[in-house]
């Protein structure tokens, strides 16, 4: 339920404030990223992604563990279908 | 044990084990709660109780969302998904916890237009794209998840998007930590505290645990290795006589949380009186309603909502299994009837519940305690 995805910053969005792509293990999606406004983002940092939100910054090297965190839990194909399934800033 | 291999420094977590036993001594009984259930499903699948020793006992804590929604809960949210022109939308997770009369999912079965998503944000999309339909998000969780959803009321209200609304269920740990705390069948020396649900609300809501029950609180990573050496820095303050809040998942839990997050929560929602959980019962102040700014977009404000409250199936025994009263194969229908493929109670339903997580990894290797 609390599952945490780590993601990199490939674009921040021109179109929608708050808004940014971010690439899981090669998948692209647009996330929001008000929550981390107080710190700002800026292309190439790492984020944990909760429900279409990143939550956190965090390091390169933290975010390889979280990945293979989640697939230790069984848990890394459920973190990609959610990746994948964010579709609220896709185009159709 | 299964799992041995993906840890990622098995001598690391052998000294550490080590180091446990030793502080742990004999004669004493140790009993630590994990309150998050992500915690939980990690102690199972990597076989950790195994690393512990007998009088280290581990109590799973009730930081499950589903796990904690009472069944009413479920009626109500279902009530509004068969009312006329609307769609439900909610987490996968949600999907399968049963109602009264079954699941979201077999109702989406029987034709009521109940949807999954994986953002609140998506919910929201629905609307903008089904104008016609009105679209309820069946809002669940913690602190992690609570943010999302006000974020999501926020921008449906600077949108205008008027065919959306928020059934909210979110809610709090520390006050079920305070009423497990208050509760008299649980005697527990401290707690490992949650770790995402910090990142948002930082450390400083834990103090009072330390402060006013002399409990160590560790918040703890979901690594192998974080978990163990949480229980370790427990048994240190246990030992010396201390009771403080640590924070061992520094890395990603700042101190005092993510201001813009507990800004947001505090916008979009306020607290309600009381709220009642799965097996703990009413515990005033542990839940968030949508706020009255936000009237409009509240699902329990434009909906008839039944107020349903059922007692869970006389035979299954969640509630003492949540309050760690009872051990998962303890209770009677666990394996039997309530099974992850047919699940009776909410806890088989998530990974992050303790019967799944018993179901899936430790009952046949654990002897069931008598």
């Amino acid at each position: 339920m609390c599952l945490a995805i780590p993601g990199q910053i490939v674009e921040l969005s021109t179109e929608q404030a708050g808004l940014a792509k971010v690439d899981v293990a090669g998948v692209k999606r647009n996330v929001n990223i008000s929550l981390l406004e107080d710190e700002g983002v800026a292309s190439g940092d790492w984020v944990l992604i909760h429900v279409g939100f990143a939550m956190s910054k965090i390091e390169a090297s933290q975010a390889k563990d979280q990945l293979r965190m989640l697939a230790a839990l069984g848990e890394d194909e459920m973190a990609m279908d959610e990746i994948r399934g964010y579709s609220f800033a896709e185009r159709e | 044990m299964k799992y041995v291999d993906e840890f990622r420094d098995p001598q690391l977590i052998a000294n550490v084990a080590r180091e446990i036993a030793r502080l742990a001594g004999a004669g004493r009984h140790y009993r630590i709660m994990e309150v998050c259930g992500g915690h939980t499903h990690a102690i199972y699948r990597h076989g950790l109780k195994n690393l512990l020793p007998p009088n280290v006992e581990l109590i799973h804590g009730p930081g499950c969302p589903v796990c904690v929604l009472p069944m009413g809960r479920v009626d109500d949210g279902l009530a509004i998904a068969e009312q006329r022109d609307v769609i439900m939308a909610a987490f996968g997770d949600m999907m399968r916890v049963p109602g009264t009369r079954g699941t979201p999912l077999e109702h989406k079965a029987r034709g009521v237009d109940i949807r999954m998503v994986y953002s609140p944000l998506d919910a929201l999309r629905i609307a903008q794209a089904t104008p016609e339909k009105h679209v309820v998000f069946f809002a669940i969780g913690f602190e992690t998840t609570a943010p999302s959803t006000a974020l999501t009321l926020a921008r449906a209200r600077a949108l205008g998007v008027t065919n959306f609304s928020v059934f909210c269920n979110h809610v709090t740990i520390v006050p079920a930590i305070r009423a497990i705390l208050d509760s008299p069948d649980m005697r527990l020396d401290a707690f490992v505290g949650p770790g995402h649900v910090s990142t948002v609300t930082g450390c400083r809501p834990y103090e009072f645990i330390a402060r006013d029950y002399g409990k160590p609180v560790v918040i703890s990573g979901f690594e192998p290795l974080d978990i163990l050496e949480s229980i370790l820095m427990i048994l240190r303050q246990l030992r010396a006589g201390e009771a403080r809040v640590e924070n061992q998942y520094r890395r990603i839990v700042p101190w005092e949380g993510n201001l813009p997050a507990l800004r947001a929560i505090g916008e979009a929602f306020e607290l309600r009186p009381y709220f009642e959980w799965r097996g703990l019962g009413f515990i005033s102040q542990s839940a968030l309603k949508v706020s009255s700014a936000f009237a409009a977009w509240d699902a329990e404000v434009q909906f008839e909502v039944p107020g349903v409250r059922v007692t869970d199936p006389k035979a299954a025994q969640c509630g003492e299994v949540l309050k760690g009263v009872l051990k998962p194969p303890q209770c009677k229908l666990f394996g039997k009837e309530c099974n992850p493929e047919h699940p009776i109670g909410a806890l088989m339903v998530s990974s992050e519940g303790a019967c799944a997580a018993y179901y899936r990894y430790a009952y046949l290797s654990e002897s069931v305690p008598a």
